[in-house]
């Protein structure tokens, strides 16, 4: 693995370590780590760190739905058009293209069932180029990222053992 | 009437961990340094297909040498990874553990009388296993001025040369030593000089970060003499699920099975199947847990390291071995214990050699490691 690769990896699985934990544990000077992670970010390579946080342990409620988009394009539109035009959304939290029945995989997010619905029906249905919305209500998390939201594996080794 | 030990069993003590375990049982919360097991979970494919089989009720026992298609992928593999050519049908025997196969070579090869050189530090079992099969032990002292590798000189100055068999274990549990290719010669060297049988347990050898794995057994003239032991326990965190093996000629197979058919009948079954799909479809979770222990490891050296610890840098298992700052380690450990909550194990408990060291595990969480570098960080202030 490229020392990029191995910053990378790391922090994919945890970005709150710091440059001293990466640097101690890929054998990398703490310089060198800082000095890749800035260029990691400069390039966009690294777009962001955020928390991954189960909304069921929260007081906070949101709501958020998948929705699936069926779109025609013409001479003039491209899915990048309109992926551009609906990203521009703060209620949009993730958006991709996909194979299959649809065109676009989108992740909306909002503090009420009528507030998300009003998005769809007022700001993302009124596009031209979209012909069909479904919408998919989130009623429960297990797994977000790679992360399982379980009470997980109690560590019952025995504490000392050969 | 009482129950009278045999002679035999009384020159056996009782585990000197049994003490730690203790003290560090008294306490919650204690983040222990003292483990000799992974802190994953087994890969899920392995532990769906040992699911799958008890849907199946698949739960009848195996051919004593454990399931054709387990010793056929075992063959594949151990050829594949190490380079050792051994017969799924006459030269594999699948065992409850690493450890069965090791008491089974015991008691199969050995009279009372005989005397076994065993390789020190190491792991727990082998000078028991000697003694209850009646054999005298020859401690051979690794040093740590050798990186606690096996030479020559050490294996001449113990006496070795005069036993019928030589334990060694590497990558090393407790030091995390390993030896390279080039490192075994004079050892194998040695073995055909004097005419030792071998017992190599090698059931770390996956977890080799800084060059391949290299089996004793591979050697011009040592597959006829060594009894090679690996398992599931390590590589595939399968600890709890008891599943071992030992590769050896033919004959040494045979008398192994002829044991182990009455003492254990075959190993556990629902492990078998585990395994077999361990071997087929996990070699990427083993490659991640790996590279896991890899930086655990490099965090552990660097921490020591500019605490002023002297450590020499293990490149195997899943521990690292550091000089003890006090001189009195066992008065260490408890005080780490007492005092800040971290368990770690003296390193005179796994024999000569051992002494003045802190057997220190890192197969535990990265931000467990953090917190109890800290805390013998502030300990040592």
């Amino acid at each position: 693995m490229s020392t990029r690769e191995e910053i990378l990896a790391l922090l994919r699985e945890n970005a709150r370590y710091s440059n001293e934990d990466i640097a101690r544990q890929t054998g990398l000077d703490e310089a060198e780590v800082a000095e890749t992670i800035e260029e990691l970010e400069a390039e966009g390579v690294i777009r962001g760190y955020q928390a991954i946080v189960d909304p069921s342990k929260t007081d906070v409620e949101r709501v958020r739905a998948s929705v699936e988009l069926n779109v025609t394009l013409d001479r003039e539109t491209s899915y990048a058009d309109i992926s551009e035009r609906l990203a521009k959304f703060p209620e949009v939290t993730d958006l991709r293209l996909v194979s299959g029945d649809f065109d676009f995989a989108m992740e909306v997010e909002g503090d009420s069932m009528s507030e998300v619905s009003r998005f769809i029906s007022e700001k993302v249905a009124p596009v031209p180029e979209i012909t069909q919305t479904v919408t998919h209500y989130i009623m429960e998390s297990y797994k977000e990222r790679g992360v399982e939201f379980g009470d997980g594996r109690d560590d019952d080794r025995l504490s000392i053992s050969p | 009437m009482t129950f009278e030990e045999s002679e035999r069993l009384s020159t056996v003590p009782p585990s000197g961990i049994r003490r730690f375990f203790e003290i560090a049982e008294e306490y919650d919360d204690i983040i222990s340094l003292g483990v000799g097991e992974p802190d994953f979970a087994p890969p899920w494919s392995a532990r769906d297909a040992a699911i799958a089989s008890l849907e199946r009720g698949q739960t009848s026992y195996t051919a004593n040498r454990g399931m054709r298609e387990l010793r056929e992928r075992i063959a594949d593999d151990v050829h594949s990874r190490y380079g050792l050519d051994y017969d799924a049908g006459e030269e594999i025997l699948v065992t409850s553990g690493a450890s069965e196969a090791i008491d089974l070579a015991f008691r199969a090869f050995h009279d009372p009388g005989d005397s076994v050189a065993v390789a020190q530090p190491c792991y727990l079992s082998y000078v028991p296993s000697a003694t209850l099969a009646g054999a005298d032990v020859i401690d051979v002292p690794t040093r740590e001025e050798d990186d606690f590798k096996l030479t020559r000189e050490v294996l001449e100055e113990s006496g070795a040369g005069e036993a019928e068999t030589l334990v060694l274990c590497y990558p090393n549990n407790p030091t995390g030593a390993t030896m390279t290719r080039e490192e075994l010669v004079p050892v194998a060297d040695f073995a055909r000089e004097h005419d030792l049988q071998v017992f190599s347990d090698e059931i770390y050898a996956e977890l080799t970060y800084e060059h391949d794995h290299a089996s004793i057994a591979s050697f011009p003239g040592m597959r006829e003499r060594t009894v090679v032991f690996n398992g599931f326990s390590k590589a595939y965190a399968m600890t709890g699920l008891r599943l071992g093996y030992a590769l050896a000629p033919p004959e040494a197979i045979e008398a192994m099975n002829r044991i182990h058919q009455y003492t254990m009948l075959s190993a556990p079954t629902t492990a078998q199947h585990a395994a077999v799909d361990a071997l087929d479809n996990c070699a990427d979770d083993v490659a991640e847990m790996r590279a896991q222990y890899d930086r655990r490891r490099n965090y552990l050296l660097s921490r020591f390291d500019d605490m002023g610890i002297d450590c020499f840098p293990a490149a195997g298992a899943f521990y690292v071995f550091p000089e003890c700052p006090w001189d009195d380690a066992d008065a260490f450990a408890e005080a780490l214990i007492e005092e800040e909550g971290v368990a770690v194990v003296p390193g005179h408990v796994f024999g000569a050699g051992g002494e003045g060291h802190l057997r220190v595990t890192y197969a535990t969480s990265m931000s467990d490691l953090k917190e109890a570098m800290a805390r013998i960080e502030s300990f040592l202030d």
